[in-house]
C-alpha cells in the first residue's frame, strides 16, 4: 500500500528556512504566517490491512524517518 | 595510544583527523571504512569526524548512525572507550544516541565559518583534564547545523549533570547571546555522556594543533587525551 509519511518540526523548534520563505512570501505581498517547511515521504509498504501498514510504518519513523528531539510525523495510508 | 577514524562517503575532515592524532601527537592512527564491522584490536579513542557523510541525506548524521562501524564503536563507548565526534560526528553520536538533543540548521540560515572561543566547563573529563577550570582556547567552526537543541526539560537535565563541556564566550570567557555563532542553546559547543567517555563538540579542535599550519588553540584537548591513555 501506498503510504506518506509527512515529517514536521516541532512547535517551538525554530524553523528558519520557513522564516526565510515567510519572508519571502511578505515580499511579494502574501499575507501569510507561522510558515513551516517539513519533509513528505512517500512509499509502497507490503500488505493489505491498513492498520498493520501504518504499524509499520510507524515503526519506521521511531528508528530511522523521524528525530524526536527536533520532529514529529503523520503517517497517512493512501 | 591507537586511534580509530571511521570514514563515512563524504566525510572530508577524517585527514585533518589523522593528521592531528597521527602526524602531530604520533599515535598509531588508522582509517577504517564505515564498511567494516570490527574497530581495529586496541582501539582507544575513536575519532568520529567532519564532513558531510551520505550528503546529509534525510537529516545531518542520520545514515551514518546506522553504518555497520557504528555497532562496534557503541560497544566501544559502552565499554568504557574513548569517543571524539567533531562536527559531522557530533550529530552522527547524536543520531546514534550516544549523546543527547540535535543539531539544527544555524539560526541565520547560513553555513558559517570563523574563528571562536570556547570556555571550560569540565575539567575531570579525559578531553579536557590537561585544561585549566574556565580556561579559554580558540578553534574554528565550520557548519551549517550546528544549532544546539533539547527539549527543555532534558537540557536542563544535562546542565544539572554537568554534560556540558564547551561553551562558546567571548574572548575573555564571558557567556552570553551575543558569543553564540550559531543559535545554540545556552551557548553549547560541545556535550558529554553521563559517563565522560563521549565527547561530541561542533568546533574543530583538530584543525588547531599544528604550528606548521596556524594557531594551536585545539591542542589541548589532545594533550588531555594524551595523559589520560
Amino acid at each position: 500500500m501506498k503510504v506518506r509519511v509527512s515529517v514536521q518540526l516541532k512547535p517551538g523548534i525554530l524553523d528558519p528556512q520557513g522564516k526565510a520563505v515567510e519572508q519571502g512570501l511578505h515580499g511579494f505581498g502574501f499575507e501569510v504566517e507561522h510558515v513551516r517547511i517539513g519533509r513528505l515521504i512517500e512509499m509502497d509498504v507490503p500488505g493489505t490491512d491498513p492498520v498493520d501498514v501504518k504499524a509499520k510504518a510507524l515503526a519506521m519513523c521511531e528508528k530511522l524517518l523521524v528525530n524526536p528531539v527536533m520532529e514529529k510525523a503523520s503517517i497517512e495510508v493512501l | 595510544m591507537r586511534v580509530a577514524v571511521p570514514v563515512f562517503p563524504g566525510s572530508n575532515c577524517d585527514h585533518d583527523a589523522l593528521h592531528a592524532c597521527g602526524t602531530v601527537m604520533g599515535w598509531d592512527t588508522i582509517p577504517v571504512w564505515h564498511q567494516e564491522t570490527r574497530l581495529p584490536e586496541g582501539t582507544e579513542l575513536v575519532f568520529v569526524p567532519g564532513g558531510f557523510s551520505y550528503g546529509d541525506y534525510l537529516r545531518c548524521g542520520a545514515i551514518a548512525a546506522l553504518a555497520p562501524i557504528m555497532a562496534d564503536v557503541r560497544r566501544h563507548a559502552d565499554s568504557g572507550g574513548l569517543v571524539l565526534g567533531v562536527c559531522n560526528g557530533f550529530q552522527i553520536l547524536c543520531e546514534a544516541h550516544l549523546l543527547p538533543g540535535a543539531l539544527l540548521r544555524n539560526e541565520s540560515l547560513r553555513f558559517i565559518h570563523a574563528d571562536v572561543h570556547l570556555r571550560v566547563e569540565r575539567t575531570d573529563l579525559p578531553f579536557t583534564r590537561a585544561m585549566k577550570a574556565g580556561a579559554v582556547f580558540q578553534v574554528p567552526i565550520a557548519h551549517a547545523e550546528g544549532n544546539f537543541t533539547l527539549d527543555p526539560a532534558e537540557l536542563a537535565d544535562l546542565e544539572a549533570r554537568g554534560g556540558v563541556a564547551f561553551r562558546y564566550c567571548s574572548p575573555t570567557g564571558e557567556i552570553g547571546e551575543d558569543h553564540v555563532p550559531n543559535g545554540a542553546m545556552n551557548g553549547i559547543a560541545g556535550i558529554t555522556n553521563l559517563r565522560g567517555n563521549v565527547l561530541g563538540m561542533m568546533p574543530h579542535p583538530e584543525r588547531a594543533v599544528d604550528p606548521k599550519i596556524g594557531p594551536t588553540g585545539g591542542l589541548g584537548i589532545f594533550l588531555s587525551l594524551g595523559s589520560t591513555v
